[in-house]
């Protein structure tokens, strides 16, 4: 049984909701364990089963967390427990220890409460050691919920804090993290302090850093301590800590308070205490803390009384030739630099340190030496590149790129190769010199953010992984990336990063969940207009605004109406708390946690990205309907398009079939009763009418058994597509014609051989060319040993393509002797075009995502459209009915699709439509039927 | 969650090692020796408890052999403490007075005990009939 605990326990503690009813069970056991029912042999020092017990409180805690009914059933047994373990030994302290745990975990009750105090009292008292440790562990628990506990004990902690053993002084100082307020942080932030001082160990330095600078953050009573904390920290903490502190100090800074003049002077302390360190010679400093410097001293010297930016510019010009600066912290440096030399055009230190770094072996630091040079000599430039105190100004980082859309359809006209991604590349082993090296990567990371982006591949995370800290890598890098922005700043940079990061995320869990695009109902209502006028509107307009938004702009790609809600919810909960713990710095409490002021910024800061998007590229579309009548009305047109267009597709092809056949059939009925004329043969999937067979008109009567012949054959292949018969050719005797059946594992041909004479032919033989491209199952050849007069033979052959094509003939002829004649022979041929072998693959977006990330192959090409097949659904629905593509998933203006080539060839289909272009990218595992099957698209394109 | 539970004498000598998270071998004697070390240089009035990078190491004396276990946080400190005084009573109880030599060279055997006492992890079994149970029908099968 004890065994079996530690499986419950791990599952209740997943999902304790679906345990609930075994409660009851748990609480008998515990209570005969506790009332010694189990034999004695399991008592250890006369307590009965005591690890048994522990696990078993464990489990009660998990179930009865914030459950008052199913905590009801527990208070017994837990006041048993108590009572029980009188203290004698080792063990009934540890019992205790979980009792007081889940007493204090579960719905609370006074009079446990009230006990279990007690009890830690004894714990906290005991001269034992480890028992002291115990007590203090239970005690900082116990203070989350009931802090005046701490009054009581608070001698104690006193005591503990001087104690000498390290990990007694490192629980206490953990209780006093818990119970810290504006009153007391200085005290408690000074002896966190001190044991960070004499502690080596790693990971403690970590923890504890982390803790000052979120309780320095949180509850500072002043700038100057504030600053003096930090300073603390970043020294002590250095380079391992944790480097969302330097961040967040540097966002705090940068972001500052209600108060304007605060943070004037938090930022001139900032600098003038910086200043003085830097004074301190031969200091050593961490290469973070440096950073942080160099960074505010960059951005904030203007502070200071004028004539001092040469001051600060020697200073870091110092730190600059140091050697032991890393060329990370010198990137950093380098940025300061530039920033400043705005305040001092003609400081010959900046022109010496231009010389220096021009010819420096550093490329990074020799690019942004030439940077330097080249602004200082264009004044009016760099005031608009580096305007001073607009660092937290939002930037509007263009993440997918899609500027660069314009260069690379460009390029591609002008007949450069198509971009292929590394692997590829390596795959190949071709020389690719045309392939210019820019555009390589930048289409790389497009390329790859918009696909790990958008379709929910498997192996999501590891790519995602990689491209963020590549991402992240050049904004540590170059923290003053002047070519890339106006306002450049490591603290920008990083931010810039936050918000992709976050987008990308959102997008990913909510629209392409496991079940493919969420928001299927939606477009649902949209089709629907009668039923739901008020709703719709509302969600069409802002569909539109969110599919006009994606076109221009893929970052907002990811921000679906519904997410647009949910963040304005988020920032309208969270601004609140962000602003109230800014102004917590100056000495108000908050209980508000340091990770949901982080999260608020993120979100806030995401927030006026999406408006500034908004106005930028759909000036006139707002979500909240002060829309323009006719733009309105003809969006709305747009949607509803789409709208149908995307039901049908996301229903799947059994509708949509259905749809066209019904369509087909009355046009169908309609043509014949025109007038008795032949059917042209139609085209082979023009408007689906391979779906009914419609026989050529008979025109001679001993036809009549070859169709019924055709009609028999064709209705036992009913369930298959298939094309119309063709003539193939024919004589006065014999005639060859055929039908191709498009089977889901083959193209089956089926050959009918007419005998229209009256006289007997014998030993009829068919005979098939064999070509290279196609790969017949059975033999070739066939052969009647006898026809008789006025019947109807049928062949038939399965066909697999072995090389992909875009049409090729298939040959063969027959061979047959009338009565002792010599043989006659009749040559046919019929044309086999790609699309005879391609067939849908019905697969889910998952395996969509893992299939594209397997191939290697691909092929890109933007496709000019008209205006009025530029819509998404409007172009999957023509690929889908003439190229009989399987529609994987759609999202907003892009959509996947696939299909195999027969045998077993899968291809890959993304495709996304935006202005007037139709962007198709194919991938397959076979290097030649990607180009084969755009060529087909295009076509079938270009025909609707 | 008991991560590792090792026997070392104060020469650093380790007499027993098992792991129930993966550690690469190489790591292992580094841990090993460092683990000692830091339990060495403790005091009598010290905490038996020590923080150990992100986790915690329990560890009692027994004479000159030296019993840790590095658990996680989830563990109640005092339990895993009193866990290591219970395998103790078992090998006494197996071995009758146990010494060094004893686990040295029933290595084998203590292992089947330990085995039997902590199972991925987690402790399942603290009953010392129980426990001993299947090393003596073992022996029985030995000796016949």
């Amino acid at each position: 049984m004890a065994a079996s605990l530690h499986i419950y326990l791990r599952m209740i503690k997943e999902n304790p909701s679906a345990y609930k009813d075994l409660t009851g069970s748990f609480v008998t056991i515990l209570k005969q364990i506790v009332g010694g029912k189990l034999p004695v042999d399991f008592n250890y020092h006369s307590v009965p089963a005591p690890w048994l017990q522990i696990q078993l409180l464990r489990i009660l805690g998990l179930l009865g967390k914030d459950d008052p009914r199913t905590s009801e059933l527990t208070y017994d047994v837990l006041d048993e427990s108590l009572r029980r373990a009188e203290l004698s030994h080792n063990i009934t302290y540890a019992i205790l220890f979980e009792c007081v745990h889940t007493i204090y975990t579960i719905y609370p009750k006074p009079e446990l409460l009230e006990k279990a105090a007690r009890c830690i009292g004894k714990f906290v008292l005991s001269p034992k050691i480890n028992l002291k440790y115990l007590g203090l562990k239970a005690l900082t628990y116990v203070i989350q919920q009931d802090p005046n506990l701490a009054l009581q004990h608070q001698m104690t902690i006193i005591e503990c804090l001087d104690h000498p053993d390290p990990i007694i002084k490192r629980e206490t100082l953990e209780l006093l993290y818990r119970i810290t307020n504006a009153q007391n942080v200085s005290v408690i932030v000074q002896k966190m302090l001190e044991y960070l001082h004499q502690s080596k160990e790693e990971y403690i330095i970590i923890s504890l850093v982390g803790k000052i600078a979120e309780l320095a953050e949180k509850y500072a009573p002043d700038n100057e301590w504030f600053i003096q904390t930090m300073n603390a920290v970043f020294s002590v903490g250095g380079d391992v800590m944790h480097p969302d502190i330097p961040n967040n100090f540097l966002r705090l800074l940068a972001e500052g308070f209600d108060d304007e003049n605060e943070d004037k002077q938090l930022r001139l302390y900032a600098v003038q205490s910086y200043l003085s360190l830097l004074e301190i010679e031969n200091a050593f400093y961490p290469q973070r803390f440096l950073q942080v410097m160099s960074w505010v001293l960059g951005e904030y010297s203007y502070l200071l009384d004028k004539g001092t930016p040469e001051i600060v510019i020697t200073k870091l010009y110092g730190l600059l030739m140091n050697k032991s600066t890393t060329s990370e912290t010198k990137a950093w440096i380098m940025a300061a630099v530039t920033k400043l030399t705005l305040q001092a055009p003609s400081s010959k230190t900046v022109e010496k340190l231009i010389q220096e770094f021009s010819v420096s072996l550093d490329t990074c630091m020799r690019q942004h030496a030439f940077e330097l040079k080249h602004l200082r000599e264009n004044v009016e430039l760099m005031k608009n590149l580096l305007p001073i105190d607009k660092s937290c100004e939002d930037l509007v980082v263009d993440a997918s790129l899609s500027f660069l859309d314009g260069f690379v359809a460009e390029g591609l006209d002008q007949g450069a190769a198509p971009y292929k991604p590394h692997h590829q590349r390596q795959e190949e082993k071709l020389s690719q010199g045309k392939v210019t090296s820019v555009w390589c990567a930048t289409m790389d990371v497009y390329l790859y953010f918009r696909f790990t982006a958008v379709l929910n591949f498997e192996p999501y995370g590891l790519s995602f992984s990689s491209t963020m800290s590549s991402s992240g890598c050049t904004g540590r890098q170059s923290p003053a990336g002047i070519s890339l922005s106006s306002d450049v700043s490591g603290n920008s940079a990083e931010t810039g990063q936050k918000e992709i990061n976050s987008l990308k995320l959102e997008g990913v869990k909510k629209l392409w969940g496991k079940e493919g695009y969420l928001p299927k109902k939606e477009n649902k209502a949209g089709n629907n207009p009668e039923l739901q006028p008020v709703a719709q509107d509302s969600t069409l307009v802002e569909n539109v605004d969110h599919m006009m938004l994606k076109k221009d702009q893929p970052q907002a790609l990811h921000h679906s109406e519904e997410e647009a809600e949910k963040q304005r919810l988020a920032s309208s909960l969270f601004v609140g708390l962000g602003s109230e713990s800014a102004v917590s710095l100056l000495g108000k409490t908050d209980t508000v946690s340091h990770k949901f002021r982080r999260k608020s910024k993120v979100n806030g800061t995401k927030n006026r990205e999406v408006t500034i998007a908004h106005n930028i590229n759909c000036s006139s579309f707002n979500p909240l309907s002060n829309v323009p009548y006719e733009n309105n009305d003809h969006l709305n047109n747009i949607q509803n398009k789409g709208g149908t267009g995307l039901k049908k597709c996301s229903l799947g092809s059994e509708v949509l079939e259905s749809d066209l056949k019904s369509e087909s059939l009355a046009e169908l009925h309609l043509v014949e009763n025109l007038s008795a004329c032949n059917l042209s043969p139609p085209s082979l999937f023009e408007d689906n009418s391979m779906e009914i067979f419609h026989p050529p008109h008979p025109t001679l009567s001993s036809f009549a058994n070859e169709i019924s012949l055709t009609s028999s054959l064709l209705e036992e292949l009913n369930e298959h597509v298939h094309s119309d018969v063709v003539e193939l050719c024919n004589n006065e005797i014999l005639k060859v014609s055929s039908c191709k059946i498009w089977r889901d594992d083959c193209l089956l041909l089926v050959w009918l051989v007419a005998n229209k004479s009256s006289l007997e032919l014998k030993s009829m033989n068919l005979e098939i060319t064999p070509t290279e491209n196609f790969k017949i199952l059975e033999h070739p050849g066939f052969c009647f040993p006898i026809i008789e007069a006025e019947s109807t033979k049928s062949i038939q052959h399965h066909v697999h393509m072995e090389k992909p094509f875009t049409e090729e003939g298939l040959s063969g002829y027959i061979k047959y002797q009338v009565e002792e004649d010599p043989y006659i022979q009749l040559d046919f041929s019929v044309t086999l075009s790609l699309l005879d072998f391609i067939r849908p693959m019905k697969i889910c977006t998952e395996d969509f995502g893992k299939l594209w990330l397997s191939f290697a192959n691909d092929v890109k090409q933007n496709v000019k459209v008209s205006d009025s097949q530029a819509n998404l659904p409007f172009a999957l629905k023509t690929l889908q009915q003439k190229l009989r593509l399987h529609i994987v998933d759609i999202i907003g203006n892009e959509g996947i699709l696939a299909c195999y080539l027969l045998p077993s060839v899968p291809c890959l289909l993304h495709l996304r439509a935006h202005e007037g272009m139709v962007a198709l990218w194919f991938r397959s595992s076979c290097s030649s039927l990607p180009d084969y099957l755009l060529y087909q698209c295009q076509k079938v394109m270009e025909e609707s | 969650m008991i991560k590792f539970f090792l026997m070392v004498n104060k020469q650093g000598q380790t007499r027993l090692s098992r792991y129930y998270e993966h550690v690469e071998i190489n790591k292992r004697t580094i841990l090993e020796a460092d683990v000692i070390k830091t339990c060495l240089s403790r005091s009598k009035e010290q905490c038996s408890f020590i923080e150990y990078k992100d986790f915690k190491l329990i560890y009692r004396q027994y004479a000159a052999l030296f019993i840790v276990v590095g658990i996680n946080e989830t563990e109640n400190e005092m339990a895993v403490y009193e866990f290591i005084h219970n395998f103790v009573e078992v090998l006494d109880m197996y071995f009758s007075r146990v010494s060094e030599l004893d686990i040295m060279f029933n290595l084998d055997k203590v292992h089947i005990i330990l085995d039997e006492m902590v199972l991925n992890g987690c402790i399942v079994e603290t009953n010392k009939a129980r426990i001993l149970a299947p090393l003596l029908i073992l022996d029985k099968m030995a000796e016949s």
